[in-house]
């Protein structure tokens, strides 16, 4: 495959702050490059959520210009195309799966698109499958448990068919078993995706590259990548020196 | 919060589509709300009581459920009999007690019962979720299915996050009393409380429009009415008009 380097968000000069809070963005930069897979490791309340919240268009930046696509966004019908091309998966589950069985869920987002119902329920059946979430179809959504809730509402952005993804603290709350899954899906889908997450061997292992957020810009993470290594003894989880 | 401990069952009612429940008992209930007369009622009253052996439900648990409405009936009888003007059957000290003001009372506590266990035969017996899906067929409109089926979806998170407040009290050693810090307390709770729902339902917003929310929603859940199904339709129309026949003859 040739080596394609199409811009697919393009950031400049942003500026934002909450009603009554600190400046948020001050300036911020940012590209993200198609087939990019991008970390973003940064304090709390530092604006890693608004950050994602504002490639959707839920926030509007005070200042600055955003392309997505090569295009220009700004108005609310400009991001309705973003948005059936970026699959923004939620810190909490539970804000994103709100309709009352699995497969209706999981099949919003394809009936929003225009498909019609079988095809959408042919969709959202496919996905689950892929996710290992057979038999969840007819499930209610808040009786499933926090890691089934969690991968049901991957499966809820996967069915919008993106081709960019941006997670949101994807592993927080899950066990072990569940974090091999998202992990392992996301090695299978060779998608271009922004990953926020606390967990660093997360990061080394799934991105190419990990920014953080300070003073209210974007900055590569050099010091992170210099010591991302592997172990020949036990004790790799403890802080050490080599 | 919300238990639904009917809607789980297999019985013959458990088994009808939904859509004919919901129908049979919204016209069921509103004749036997304008019924005055006793034999109507009297009948409506078997029916319900059939209803519920059909429906297989726990007595003990129904009875629970009759409970708090019973209560409020008991006021009437406090008050009605003596209350409504007619022909005395019992006086006492100038409190004069009507037949009339006890039929009256006798006709409202039927009335209400029946009512009760109208809807927990037919209604109850299915899950919210069901009945969301129930009520889009029967042609509600889109947003008042959706606001009922998301209220359901996010009681329970509200109810968690309650929850999680009333915790976060306990561990510190808050017990409730009659003094100004109480309810101090409890105002910040229900004040906890909207921030938490107000900001949870902007999130679910923003996930919606996400995912490409755009006013509508769907329901992929299709009825099909069995032959039984028709079949009580047919025989509760049947026993519906013929109540109205007894009342207004």
């Amino acid at each position: 495959m040739p080596e394609r380097k199409e811009h697919i968000i393009e950031m400049s000069g942003i500026n934002f702050s909450y009603p009554g809070a600190g400046r948020i963005f001050d300036g911020l930069d940012f590209t993200l490059h198609d087939g990019e897979r991008v970390g973003l490791l940064a304090p709390n309340g530092s604006g890693k959520t608004t950050f994602f919240h504002m490639i959707m268009g839920l926030i509007k930046p005070d200042k600055g210009s955003l392309r997505i696509f090569g295009e220009p966004v700004l108005r609310e019908r400009d991001f309705v195309r973003v948005r059936r091309r970026i699959g923004l998966l939620f810190q909490d589950a539970d804000d994103q799966l709100f309709c009352p069985t699995v497969l209706e869920d999981v099949a919003f987002g394809p009936l929003n698109t225009g498909k019609r119902k079988s095809e959408a329920v042919a969709v959202a059946r496919d996905v689950l499958r892929s996710l290992g979430l057979e038999g969840y179809e007819d499930k209610i959504t808040f009786h499933l448990s926090g890691g089934e809730k969690r991968l049901v509402s991957l499966a809820a952005v996967l069915a919008m068919e993106p081709e960019v993804l941006l997670l949101d603290e994807p592993l927080t709350g899950l066990d072990v078993r569940t974090r091999r899954a998202i992990h392992d899906i996301l090695h299978s889908l060779h998608l271009t995706y922004i990953i926020i997450s606390h967990n660093i061997e997360f990061l080394a292992s799934t991105t190419d590259k990990i920014y953080t957020l300070e003073e209210g810009k974007i900055i590569l993470d050099t010091k992170i990548h210099h010591h991302r290594h592997e172990h020949a003894h036990m004790f790799g989880d403890l802080p050490h020196q080599h | 919060m919300i238990s639904e401990p009917f809607a789980t069952g297999n019985s013959i009612l458990h088994r009808t589509d939904p859509r004919i429940r919901l129908v049979t008992a919204a016209l069921f209930s509103l004749t036997v709300a304008l019924c005055f007369d006793t034999t109507p009622l009297l009948v409506s009253l078997g029916v319900a009581g059939f209803l519920v052996i059909l429906a297989r439900l726990n007595p003990v648990l129904l009875f629970k459920r009759l409970l708090p409405v019973n209560g409020f009936v008991l006021l009437l009888w406090l008050f009605l009999p003596w209350s409504c003007k007619g022909d005395a059957i019992f006086s006492f000290h100038g409190l004069v007690i009507t037949r009339q003001g006890v039929h009256l009372a006798a006709i409202l506590t039927i009335k209400c019962n029946v009512i009760l266990l109208l809807m927990m035969t037919l209604v109850s017996t299915m899950t919210f979720v069901t009945m969301g899906h129930a009520l889009h067929r029967l042609k509600m409109p889109d947003k008042f299915v959706a606001l009922f089926v998301l209220t359901y979806r996010y009681i329970f998170v509200i109810e968690q996050e309650y929850e999680k407040i009333l915790r976060a009290l306990k561990i510190r050693g808050f017990v409730p009393r009659t003094n100004l810090h109480t309810y101090k307390t409890y105002a910040y709770v229900v004040g906890m409380l909207f921030v938490l729902a107000t900001e949870r339902a902007e999130r679910v917003y923003f996930a919606m429009r996400c995912r490409g929310y755009n006013g509508r929603f769907y329901s992929l859940t299709e009825f099909r009415s069995s032959p039984a199904s028709l079949i009580f339709l047919l025989i509760m129309t049947v026993v519906i008009i013929g109540i109205g026949c007894l009342e207004w003859r």
